[in-house]
């Protein structure tokens, strides 16, 4: 039984790629922006702001991966028109101008020399045209193989490398060979596993990337930062109290995602979209939920997977999050974050095979426009991965 | 099969993970192998919270713990077959 075997319903954009959700997002180009950002979102129902901290004095790779965020999340299928607001029309440009290369309706506003006032009013308009514009569109039957499904698990316990980390696997190694795009990222949450991750690299130039990515994490964040051997950090607070001791033990449950036969065809930096064709890829990502989501989100997926344990209640503002978890008592004490109970797994009454379909049909109805509960909810975490300090 | 009570990754590891809630010092529980279906019982020497471990051999200090087959870390308090195994003594190797 395969219960994704053809289609679901979902939104052809003018690049060929296909959304699950229509949104039309307001996007701050910097920090300074988010008032304006928020307040057109406010005038124009159907719109969503997506303020963050960052924008301003970024420079070399930090800015590089500054604006491939915005750009990307402004690009990603999911979102069927955005207004970007900056303060000031130079960067503003260069994000809406990366964004119209996806064909989709976007448009640019800049605070300085009108104020925040004529601004959010010119915008709220163009907002209320992109409303009317894409509340028209209409879901489409699309080829499974269209769909790009990002996976990242969160407050993870031993649960999770029993149950939802495979039922997450199980789901790659049924739909990669149909054709979809998976992505796997967490760096430092590799750590203890990482010679497992190296011998999953398609080719020998993979494996030699991945590992240089892990091992630059090493030598320039962990070793010149840590005052101690990371405890309360990797593993979480929340990791130790649902079991998980050491580094080693959570990364060897963490790439339980990969499942069983797939290789990934390449290593990608952080919100680097994806040019190898459909297949798994790895990218290199903080471990924070928030942040990893966000950077995947902007490489163009449209659909996470998130594996949790002790019940990380994370979400997306563009993205649906499906939460799995097989923690019974995570089941019973805060099932409204629980997508898929994969809890049967734990008491040898539902086998991984039987999880990783479930997952594809909750994927299929989480495709097909189901709220998660993370959407439900009302999670819309946002958070831009920030390099180094600023200027 | 009835309801286990630790289920083991590999053949070859030596701790376990607890899957009930509410599991006291003195149950025999029934431990499944979930690499090949296989069982066997085992007493638990403490109240052992759900997803927490319990060693399956006796160990001393400097010994390797192996899950998934794998090297997850090192012991660094005696402890012995039926113990919780956890931060108080299990440590990692790295960083």
């Amino acid at each position: 039984m395969n219960a994704l075997n053809n289609s679901f319903m979902g939104y052809m954009r003018e690049n060929g790629r296909v959304g699950v959700r229509n949104h039309v997002v307001i996007l701050p180009v910097d920090d300074i922006s988010n008032a304006a950002c928020e307040a057109v979102a406010n005038n124009i129902k159907g719109t969503m702001a997506l303020p963050h901290a960052y924008g301003r004095l970024q420079f070399g790779e930090d800015l590089d991966l500054h604006f491939r965020t915005m750009i990307g999340t402004g690009s990603n299928p999911n979102v069927a028109a955005c207004v970007v607001i900056g303060i000031e029309p130079g960067w503003t440009a260069r994000i809406v101008d990366g964004i119209a290369r996806t064909g989709k309706p976007v448009v640019g506003f800049s605070i300085e020399q009108n104020g925040d006032i004529n601004t959010i009013a010119a915008a709220s308009r163009a907002a209320k045209e992109f409303v009317h514009m894409t509340s028209e569109y209409q879901r489409q039957e699309c080829d499974v193989s269209t769909l790009w499904v990002s996976t990242k698990c969160g407050e993870s316990d031993t649960t999770t490398g029993l149950s939802s980390c495979p039922t997450v696997g199980n789901m790659y190694d049924k739909l990669l060979p149909k054709g979809i795009y998976g992505v796997f990222g967490e760096t430092s949450e590799i750590t203890g596993a990482e010679h497992l991750c190296e011998a999953r690299a398609a080719n020998p130039e993979e494996a030699k990337k991945f590992m240089s990515i892990w091992q630059a994490y090493q030598d320039e964040v962990i070793e010149p930062f840590k005052t101690s051997d990371l405890s309360e950090s990797q593993p979480t607070k929340g990791n130790i109290e649902g079991g998980l001791t050491t580094i080693e033990e959570k990364a060897l449950g963490n790439l339980e995602k990969i499942g069983r036969s797939s290789t990934y065809i390449d290593a990608l930096g952080p919100a680097e979209e994806p040019e190898k064709g459909a297949g798994l890829y790895f990218m290199d990502t903080s471990s924070a939920a928030a942040e990893c989501v966000t950077l995947m989100a902007a490489a163009g997926y449209v659909v996470h997977t998130f594996p949790t344990g002790q019940g990380n209640v994370v979400g997306n503002p563009i993205v649906p999050v499906i939460k799995i978890t097989g923690n019974p008592r995570t089941v019973r004490t805060m099932s409204e974050h629980v997508d898929l109970d994969v809890s049967g797994v734990l008491r040898r009454e539902m086998t991984i095979d039987q999880a990783g379909d479930a997952l594809i049909e909750m994927i299929r109805r989480t495709a097909n426009g189901r709220a998660t509960a993370a959407e439900a909810l009302g999670h819309k975490e946002f958070v831009m991965t920030k390099l180094y300090r600023s200027a | 099969m009835a309801e286990p009570h630790l289920l083991v990754h590999h053949k070859g590891d030596n701790v376990g993970v607890v899957v009930v809630e509410n599991l006291t010092a003195g149950t025999e529980m029934l431990c499944v192998v979930t690499e090949d279906n296989s069982d066997f019982h085992l007493v638990v020497n403490h109240d052992v919270p759900i997803g927490h471990k319990v060693g399956l051999a006796d160990f001393a200090t400097g010994d390797t713990v192996i899950k998934y087959g794998q090297d997850i870390g090192k012991i660094i308090a005696a402890a012995a077959k039926g113990d919780h195994v956890h931060v108080q003594n299990l440590k990692t190797k790295r960083w």
